[in-house]
């Protein structure tokens, strides 16, 4: 029997990294298909923004080729094209994820929509009741519980970090396993722990490698210096702008400002920028089994995500004298409620902005990061930025040694590396070649990889069989590979080792003799009861530890194999020996006749 | 046959035992114990089914069982175990067998054989199991005995090779606790009995069940713990386990690294796939380190604890620990840290103003890099930045230990432990707090970290607010900037905290006094004074200027020109503030000033400090009037008194000594006083009256010695004696007064016995300080003891009267360090003119913060009193968890006291005080005989009672009544 082939395709992949970038894997295991996330492209505008989902099937069912559909996260990149798959280009097979995820992602896919269509004013673009229809295909599944697909197909969840509700997921047929990690953090933050995995053996490891040649400073550093810069610009009068996405940091940066309000006892007001937000914090208050260690202690005193500190913001606000926080969306600056508070407060040396993640070019976030300012803004306005900027990266993935970590964590036979940049993943290749000594791939877009595995195939044996074999020889070893005779039977994909006979009785067939015959010439003048003889002594000599018998007729036996002599027909001073033996015995009977083809030794005459 | 005959003895002595019990109750004592194993073994007998059985076994197991009757009930149990097909019931037996052979007093080497024999025989598993563990039982039990333990190591040899992984723990549990490696010991003959129990255990690493490694290890860490050195070549089979699958065979190959790694240190072992050899403890580090980020917390705890007992290693390593090169796009990127320091170093203080600030700089060879190393890099940066707390509160333990003994990385682990202070569990932060403390000694804070350390000091938990100053109070500060931000920092604290006052000022005490030259050039700054112009004069009651004084005058103690800089009312200030706050103010030498005392210098020793001379000459003044007339005694004594009273308020260091004294010479006093009674010479019956004042004396006289024997810390055996004299003195008065005063022989006797009983126990416990005790009231009393004993009570009492007359002043010897035990209760101030209100029956928490100076051991003795208006007292023991330890001989004690009253129609005020609990057996000596249980308690049952040692606090209180 030959090894089944897992077959992993890399299906399509992003840009830049970071936050933009479509994740969709498409993975074939042991005859089972299933498709790791579903993301789009925020770039662009066009068709491209979501995956070619054409490329999987050619013109067959989607629904008829794919097992199941597993969804890591909530964040767009891993799940924005959900709706379009299921609905406009028709899936109906299930879409697992977990509860948190099937909770915040129709709320993110909602505002997606809302933008796309009543802002930009797209057509041909799914629907409010899509995303509805499409979350009703969705199974919600619990961390580490195993759920069965179908009868081989199992697949299971485990804490990944990265933002509320990820999940890394294995996904098993029979004894081969894929992890899939999604996004995912090894180290832990103020709302969420680290992502944990156990010695589970994959075949194949598929790991994000975003930050593949990054190692990062410790997390306490940089939360100092983030409180540490607001708490000057507050405590001087100043007004602090962050500048935020709505979900994940900016849970993150609202619980360390809270605490550190708590801590230190400050009265300046904090506002969030209300919209999405307040749904979503709201799951973030329910599903605190999935948030860190003192979130899940102390939320019987008080659940730490019912700030008490920061308040709902309101347009007005910006106005206000007096120092304050503003979370505003959205992070990179370039529209929204965000840009108009950076445009009222810039002016003003005392104010802040503080941009927390990464700015795509062009916007204004990256523009005054890169230290301009003098801003053009529409209507030829020049817009003098007086305020303080300040850049700190709160990032929630894992950088090289937390991906080496995970590895080490795993322990998979072969690691394929997604979600990152070629350059920086042919690093990150080499080192874990070179650590681990497993065999790393990193297939571009759209390239298929396959992965010969030697999944190890269960037989089952009859008692009596084993029974049988056992009783032959000494006790089994653990250690030691054991000779076992009997007939391997392969019916509908059950294997099965039985005694002979019963394969020929199950299968009904007669049993047939083989039987080998040779001839020796010995040259021998004597007369045929004698050389008998002579062979009958001389094997006796040799063969100590098997039964040699003389029968009356002449012949001699060794165990089963009969051995006559007779006169040459036309030479009388040649004796042919007659050599006969069954297949059973074919050790032995090749081993008697290069014994008599030696000749019989001259001592006796 | 005999069984059965033995049976037939059990059942008719059974029979005799119950109809004996029906008739006479008195003789039940003596035939209970022979019944035991009878009744045992009659239930046994009983029982048709195993689940009966079972029953008996389990309600025969409730009962404890006297050694006498211990063989007689374990060879019933052999006897049915023999029997027994069920094997739980073969289980349970088993386990009592083991339960048995603990008993105290039975010696278990008779039942060895037996359990030896049945073991051979059992099939089950679970009961080999359970027999191993009586062996177990049996084999510690008697230590001494070699044969033993050589044959129970045999029995647990032969099974190890059991298929069940319970027979095999067992197994191994018993070789870690009874294997040895004396080999010298039985050489001769056999050569079988030696086994290499080591090699035996170690085999059994690689055993297939986890839990069977778990038990190997711990085995061997047994055989560790025993003493028996283990060999080095554990250590490579170890380090194969510490990538075990399962987490508890990985915890305890951990431990068993660094057991090794302990016990040889200097041995080389080489690196893998490299020629190179380091030390085995280095090794060891690096892998310990490496398990710091391991997939389960309760291995990164082990690993983490473990680490900071490591202290051989090199500090090449150790340095290791802390360092993890960042990277950005494979170019080398400066931590926050090392760029904080540069900054510093150049000159400018701020940081990470632009973007790309920390753009990383050289390009990386990628070759070089390592992503995940062998050795200990980055162990604590993992550690410290750990999801879960106990492993970061063990990292940053484990850098207090390791920074403690290596200066050089104190240094470098300081950037952590200011971050920690950041972090989000208070317990995590106040104890890097404290580390940091501890560490002190070896470090000076630079600006930056100086700042991060000062940030803090806006915590609203008053814990780490305390923490912090108790730092600041021996933090090194390198430059006079890092003096004045502390400064600044801790006014600003001072505004928002101003309950922090004394703590704030105490710790500028601390930071002026060890930085005067940093202090000196900023003088004229804090105190605002001008080269020309008189600046107007700042309000002396300003708890910020006081707090600016404090750290002046401190510095200025060793700065001897800084007082040239002081205005003039800035001395008028110093007089004032060295008398009111004279713990906080130093004296200080000021030139052409009278008005500084001759100042102490720190280096006389204090027999030649003045002061103690004087308490040392009045003392002596006092003992040596033995024959004075008994006005001027008491004259004498009352001054001495006075003088040692106001000495101890004057000189805080002598005010243990002082006030110790003071209370002994007190008692003297009132013992004199009762004595000189004139209801002495009169009949009995006519001055009833004035005897209360002589019971109440020997009252007084008691209270005080519980004062001194259990308020003041460092008394020794020699003033215990003394106090426990006085007492015996107070208690004679008691017996003769009331001698005097009750009529009828009957009371009499009783308190006579119970008196001559006190002497006893006294002659009893310190019949070795005797000999110093001679001419004393108790010593004359020991010589009169035999015809004491004869004689009647009212020749008792008058003996004893003549005695206490007769008797002489004790020297009290002074101890070398004593101090009083104190308290002072901060909150609540007892000045608010608010009743706290509350509806009647409800209870009302009172926020309780006391500050207890000198108590041993506060968690046990210290109690909250409540006084209502109406008398009712109530006593609340404070949680152990609600006293911290802020230094050595201080307790802080916060709690909460839950008031509750019925309705009042007028708020009124109950007042809350700290008592001090004792136990006067807990001071005793011990003595053999007492311990042998010789002494009836009832002589001297431990009295117990409270002193109270804090001044009350008044609290307003309304409980109102029920709104219906």
């Amino acid at each position: 029997v030959c090894g089944v082939n897992g077959r992993f395709a890399w299906l399509v992949e992003g840009g830049a990294g970071q936050d933009v970038g479509r994740s969709c894997i498409l993975v074939s295991i042991g005859g089972k298909n299933v498709m790791l996330d579903c993301g789009m492209h925020m770039g662009f505008n066009d068709d491209r923004r979501f995956p070619d989902f054409s490329y999987i099937t050619r013109n067959g069912r989607l629904t008829d080729f794919l097992d199941c559909v597993i969804i890591s996260h909530f964040h767009l990149d891993h799940c924005g094209a959900l709706p379009y798959f299921s609905e406009m280009v028709g899936y109906d097979g299930p879409i697992y994820m977990t509860h948190p995820t099937q909770a915040i992602c129709p709320i993110l896919l909602e505002d997606y929509r809302k933008i796309a269509v009543d802002k930009k004013g797209e057509a041909n673009f799914f629907t409010s009741q899509m995303i509805k229809d499409c979350m009703k295909k969705v199974v919600a599944v619990h961390l580490h519980q195993t759920v069965q697909v179908d009868d081989e197909l199992e697949i299971k969840a485990y804490y990944a970090g990265h933002v509320l509700g990820a999940a890394m997921f294995q996904i098993k047929v029979g004894s081969e396993s894929v992890v899939y990690t999604g996004d995912y953090n090894m180290t832990p933050d103020r709302h969420l722990g680290a992502a944990w995995i156990d010695k589970c053996r994959p075949n194949l490891l598929i790991t994000e490698s975003t930050y593949a040649t990054t190692i990062r400073d410790s997390k306490r550093c940089r939360e100092r210096d983030f409180l540490k810069k607001v708490h000057e610009a507050v405590e001087r009068g100043g007004k602090v702008l962050i500048p935020v996405f709505a979900l994940g940091r900016a849970q993150e940066l609202c619980i360390l400002l809270e605490t550190f309000w708590e801590r230190m006892n400050l009265k300046a007001p904090i506002y969030f920028s209300t919209g999405l937000t307040e749904k979503a914090n709201h799951y973030y208050k329910l599903f605190i089994t999935w948030t860190n260690q003192k979130i899940r202690k102390t939320f019987v005193q008080r659940n730490m995500f019912e700030f008490k500190h920061i308040k709902a913001f309101d347009r007005a606000f910006a106005d206000n004298p007096g120092p304050m926080v503003v979370f505003a969306t959205p992070g990179m600056l370039h529209a929204g409620q965000s840009l108009q508070i950076f445009r009222k407060w810039a002016g003003n040396e005392k104010n802040m902005v503080i941009m927390p993640g990464y700015c795509v070019q062009g916007t204004v976030g990256h523009k005054i990061l890169s230290g301009q300012r003098k801003l053009e803004m529409e209507g030829r306005q020049v817009l003098e930025v007086k305020m303080q900027v300040e850049y700190m990266s709160f990032s929630a993935h894992a950088d090289a040694k937390g991906i080496m970590q995970l590895v080490g964590q795993a322990e998979p036979e072969n690691v394929l590396l997604v979600h990152g940049e070629a350059k920086k993943m042919e690093f990150l290749k080499q080192k874990i070649e070179q650590e681990f000594r497993v065999s790393c791939y990193m297939p571009a877009n759209g390239e298929t990889v396959t992965l010969p595995t030697s999944p190890s195939i269960p037989v089952g044996i009859s008692l009596g069989l084993l029974k049988r074999e056992m009783a032959q020889g000494l006790l089994p070893d653990a250690k030691k590979p054991r000779l076992l005779h009997g007939t391997l039977i392969m019916k509908d994909s059950n294997f099965r080792l039985v005694s002979s006979e019963q394969a020929l009785k199950e299968l009904g067939l007669a049993e047939h003799q083989l039987r080998f015959t040779c001839r020796v010439h010995l040259h021998d003048p004597r007369k045929e009861q004698e050389t008998a003889m002579r062979v009958y002594s001389h094997l006796k000599s040799v063969l100590k530890e098997h039964c040699v018998q003389h029968l009356p007729d002449g012949s001699v036996t060794v165990e089963s194999i009969l051995i006559q002599a007779a006169a040459h027909s036309e030479d009388p001073g040649t004796k042919v020996l007659l050599v006969s033996w069954t297949y059973q015995d074919e050790e032995l009977g090749s081993h008697l006749t290069s014994l008599l083809k030696k000749g019989l030794p001259q001592a006796a005459s | 046959m005999a069984a059965h005959l033995k049976k037939r003895v059990y059942e008719e002595f059974s029979k005799v035992v119950q109809q004996q019990q029906e008739e006479i109750a008195t003789k039940k004592l003596r035939l209970t114990k022979p019944s035991k194993s009878a009744a045992l073994h009659i239930d046994l007998c009983k029982a048709t089914s195993p689940a009966d059985a079972l029953q008996y076994l389990l309600q025969f197991a409730r009962k404890p069982v006297e050694a006498e009757s211990v063989e007689g009930v374990v060879r019933i149990l052999l006897e049915h175990y023999y029997k027994e097909n069920d094997p739980s019931v073969r289980l349970k037996i088993a386990s009592l067998l083991g339960l048995l052979s603990k008993t105290a007093g039975f010696s278990p080497d008779c039942i060895m054989d037996d359990a030896i024999n049945i073991l051979q025989n059992e099939k089950s598993h679970q009961v080999l199991a359970q027999l191993l563990d009586t062996l177990l039982a049996i084999g510690t039990k008697l230590p001494e005995n070699q044969a033993i333990q050589m044959r129970l190591v045999d029995v647990a040899c032969k099974h190890l090779t059991d298929t069940s992984h319970g027979v095999r723990n067992k197994c191994l549990q018993l070789l870690g606790n009874l294997g040895s490696l004396e080999k010298s010991v039985t050489k001769d003959g056999e050569g079988l009995a030696v086994r290499d129990v080591q090699k035996i255990i170690g085999d059994y690493f690689s055993d297939q069940d986890p839990r069977v490694r778990t038990a190997a290890i711990k085995a061997m860490l047994q055989l560790h713990e025993r003493g028996l050195k283990l060999h080095q070549t554990i250590y490579n089979q170890a380090c194969k386990l510490l990538s075990d699958d399962y987490e508890q065979v990985r915890s305890a190959a951990v431990q068993l690294i660094w057991v090794v790694s302990q016990l040889y240190p200097e041995s080389i072992v080489p690196i893998p796939s490299s020629n190179e050899e380091i030390r085995l403890v280095d090794d060891a580090f690096g892998k310990i380190c490496h398990m710091v980020s391991d997939g389960s917390w309760v291995v990164r705890v082990q690993a983490a604890k473990l680490l900071g007992s490591m202290e051989q290693v090199s500090s090449h390593f150790l340095e290791q620990t802390l360092d993890k090169k960042l990277m950005s796009d494979l170019r080398r990127k400066r931590t926050a840290h090392e760029r904080a320091k540069e900054l510093y170093s150049s000159g400018e203080f701020s940081s990470g103003r632009k973007w790309g600030d920390d753009a990383p700089k050289e390009e990386i060879d990628t070759g070089a890099v390592n992503l995940i190393e062998s050795g200990a890099c980055g162990a604590f940066v993992h550690g410290l930045e750990d999801e879960m707390y106990e492993v970061r509160i063990a990292a940053v333990e484990a850098l207090c230990m390791l920074a403690q003994s290596s200066p050089s990385f104190a240094e470098k682990c300081l950037d952590f432990l200011v971050d920690m202070f950041n972090d989000e569990i208070e317990e995590v932060r106040l104890q890097s707090i404290h580390t940091m403390r501890k560490i002190s000694n070896n470090i000076t804070l630079r600006e930056d970290q100086l700042d991060t350390v000062l940030a803090v000091l806006e915590d609203s938990s008053r814990d780490i607010r305390e923490a912090l100053h108790e730092l600041l109070c021996c933090t090194n500060v390198s430059t006079k900037e890092g003096i004045h931000l502390a400064l600044v920092e801790l006014l600003k604290n001072l505004t928002k905290y101003p309950t922090d006052r004394d703590s704030i000022w105490k710790c500028l005490k601390f930071l002026g006094s060890r930085h005067p030259t940093l202090v000196l050039p900023l003088v004229p700054e804090l105190l605002s004074t001008h080269p020309f112009f008189d600046t107007a004069e700042p309000d002396m009651d300003d708890p910020a200027y006081i707090a600016v004084l404090v750290l002046i005058f401190n510095a200025a103690k060793t700065c001897p020109t800084m007082p040239a800089l002081f205005s003039d009312h800035t001395f008028r200030h110093y007089a004032y503030l060295r008398d009111s706050l004279s713990h906080l103010v130093p004296a200080l030498r000021l030139p052409g000033r009278k008005l500084v005392s001759s100042a102490v210098s720190a280096n006389i020793t204090p027999h030649e400090d003045p002061s103690h001379q004087f308490l040392q000459q009045s003392l002596e003044r006092v003992y040596s009037l033995q024959h004075l007339d008994p006005q001027g005694t008491q004259e004498l004594l009352e001054l001495t008194i006075r003088d040692l009273q106001r000495l101890g308020e004057l000189q805080s260091e002598l005010a243990g000594v002082a006030d110790f004294s003071a209370t002994y010479l007190r008692c003297q006093l009132l013992l004199i006083k009762a004595l000189q009674e004139k209801l002495w010479n009169v009949a009995a019956p006519l001055y009833l009256k004035q005897s209360d004042l002589a019971s109440a004396a020997a009252k007084q006289i008691m209270e005080e010695t519980y004062k001194m024997e259990f308020m003041y810390s460092g008394v020794e055996n020699k003033q215990v004696v003394i106090i426990h004299h006085m007492r015996l003195q107070a208690k004679a008065l008691q017996l003769i007064v009331t001698a005097r005063t009750t009529r009828g022989v009957d009371p009499l006797f009783g308190m006579c016995e119970k008196f001559l009983q006190e002497v006893d126990f006294f002659q009893r416990c310190f019949i070795a300080d005797l000999p110093h005790l001679q001419d004393s009231f108790v010593d004359k009393l020991l010589d009169l003891m035999p015809r004491l004993m004869t004689s009647k009570p009212v020749e008792v009492v008058k003996i004893v009267q003549t005695m206490l007359r007769q008797s002489t002043f004790l020297h009290l010897p002074l101890p070398e360090q004593i101090h009083k035990a104190s308290a002072t209760i901060i909150e609540p101030a007892g000045e608010s003119d608010n009743p706290l209100r509350f509806t009647s029956g409800l209870v009302v928490a009172l926020d309780v913060d006391a500050t207890l100076e000198h108590v041993q051991d506060p968690q046990s003795t210290v109690k909250v009193q409540v006084l209502y208006p109406d008398g009712q007292a109530q006593m609340i023991h404070p949680k152990p968890a609600d006293f911290r330890n802020p230094g050595p001989g201080r307790h802080r004690l916060i709690t909460q006291v839950y008031l509750s009253h019925t309705a009042w129609t007028e708020p009124c005020q109950v007042e809350v005080r700290l008592l001090l609990a004792y136990n006067s057996n807990s001071r005793i000596p011990k003595s053999p005989w007492i311990e042998g249980g010789e002494v009836s308690s009832q002589v001297e049952t431990s009295i117990e009672g409270t002193i109270p040692f804090s001044k009350s606090v008044k609290v307003y209180i309304m409980p109102k009544p029920a709104r219906r």
